[in-house]
């Protein structure tokens, strides 16, 4: 099976440990990830003002590229990225009249978006395309015993337009990811909250304190490993770690992983695709005193 | 505070209503946005106090609130609000007034001090002009 897929920058950047764990795990289900030959920024941020069309070209062009393809469906990986091209064309979907005036603000198109592409996220696809049943048929690790806690964050969940999960109150997909992975998934009240976004650049305090409370949160529970699928929501639970420790020097480092980082993990994947050279805090020390085998 | 007719009917009022696409009126000011927000202890206005200043009119106080700055789009208010009034497109209309009006609330020249110190994502960096940057 062929799947197309928009990576966004961070995949391409701080996150390439995100896209390499995805195409590589993915590849061992069966399925290829076709990344879209042509692509730019969608935004990052859904325009929420209602006089504001500019900032829609930009995800709306990144669907009619894959309008352009043989799939009408397109795979998101990146939270921010997912939210972004969901909104954008569930918004041009319910009107007309915005989607002809963005169609004419993109110039030197062969061709108009007519709003055929159906946005989807990578744990979605997992869940209804491949199965997670499938999942547990290609487990060669054990992971028996690993407490994992799965962290959503914002932009999976809300709107309810782009929930992944029928309740966004309390989602339950990617704990039943994590047990079709064989690992025990731990419920947490804050795996729906906000890491501190965008205000980790000007206000490294805020966030520090927001991981702090997220991290200890979970950590009281047992917790001995987080998985996430935001580059944003992955740096700020992960890389400020650091100021959360000179903070407070008694909190313990708990590795914060993409959920396809996990995924390759059980599948007794490459550490060269898995790439956990990239995560600040690396969890090859717990994986070590669990006994679990991770392929160097 | 001095509250006025005038001032409900102001043209702020109006602006913010008119970009965020909200009836500011509906509010009837239950607090649940306020009581699901997880940044509300670090601003001056709990949200469900910033939307009563916008429904009467209260320029000043809209304006030295930091109240938008420290949201952070996490839509918990909007998904929450007995009034299906989508409070985080009306901090989103206050973010833009701002930046409409040719403020910054992020320094722009202080990003570069950042990103040589650590490995910021790019979409942190985006997100935060976009929301924080004068357009």
């Amino acid at each position: 099976m062929k799947v197309a897929y928009y990576p966004g920058c961070s995949l391409k950047s701080t996150a390439k440990n995100f896209e390499e764990s995805a195409v590589a795990s993915l590849q061992n289900l069966g399925v290829q990830m076709q990344e879209l030959s042509r692509w730019n920024c969608c935004g990052t941020v859904f325009s929420l003002a209602s006089d504001d069309l500019m900032h829609h070209v930009a995800p709306i062009r990144v669907l009619l590229r894959a309008q352009e393809g043989d799939s009408n469906s397109l795979i998101i990986l990146c939270s921010m990225c997912y939210h972004t091209l969901k909104l954008s064309n569930i918004r041009v979907k319910q009107n007309p009249e915005e989607l002809e005036k963005l169609n004419n603000l993109m110039y030197k198109e062969e061709t108009t978006y007519e709003g055929k592409v159906t946005v989807h996220h990578l744990l979605t696809f997992l869940k209804e395309e491949i199965g997670f049943e499938k999942i547990k048929e290609r487990i060669k690790v054990d992971l028996s015993g690993l407490k994992i806690a799965p962290y959503y964050g914002c932009l999976l969940l809300r709107p309810k337009e782009v929930s992944i999960d029928p309740n966004m109150e309390n989602p339950l997909i990617m704990s039943e990811f994590i047990q079709a992975l064989g690992a025990v998934p731990v419920e947490f009240a804050h795996k729906t909250e906000c890491c501190g976004a965008y205000l980790t650049v000007g206000n490294k305090d805020l966030v520090t304190e927001r991981a702090y409370e997220i991290l200890e949160a979970t950590r009281r529970r047992g917790t001995e490993m987080i998985l996430t699928s935001c580059p944003l929501c992955q740096f700020n639970l992960d890389d400020r770690q650091r100021e959360i420790k000179k903070k407070y020097p008694e909190f313990e480092e708990v590795p914060v992983l993409y959920f396809t980082q996990a995924l390759g993990l059980s599948m007794g994947l490459d550490q060269q695709v898995l790439r956990f050279d990239l995560n600040w805090v690396s969890p090859l020390a717990l994986l070590e005193e669990k006994h679990i085998f991770a392929n160097r | 505070m001095e509250i006025s007719v005038k001032k409900v009917h102001s043209d702020l009022v109006k602006k913010i209503s008119q970009i965020s696409g909200q009836n500011i009126g509906a509010c009837y000011q239950c607090g649940k946005c306020s009581a699901g927000c997880p940044s509300a202890e670090r601003m001056d206005n709990i949200p469900s106090q910033f939307i009563k200043l916008i429904q009467l009119g209260a320029e000043s106080e809209i304006k030295r609130s930091n109240t938008p700055w420290i949201c952070l789009t996490c839509f918990i208010c909007t998904v929450r609000c007995p009034k299906g009034i989508d409070i985080a497109g009306i901090m989103e209309a206050a973010r833009l007034l701002e930046a409409r009006s040719n403020v910054d609330y992020f320094e722009v020249r202080s990003l570069a001090q950042a990103l040589l110190e650590e490995n910021l994502p790019p979409i942190a960096v985006v997100s935060c002009f976009r929301k924080h940057t004068s357009i």
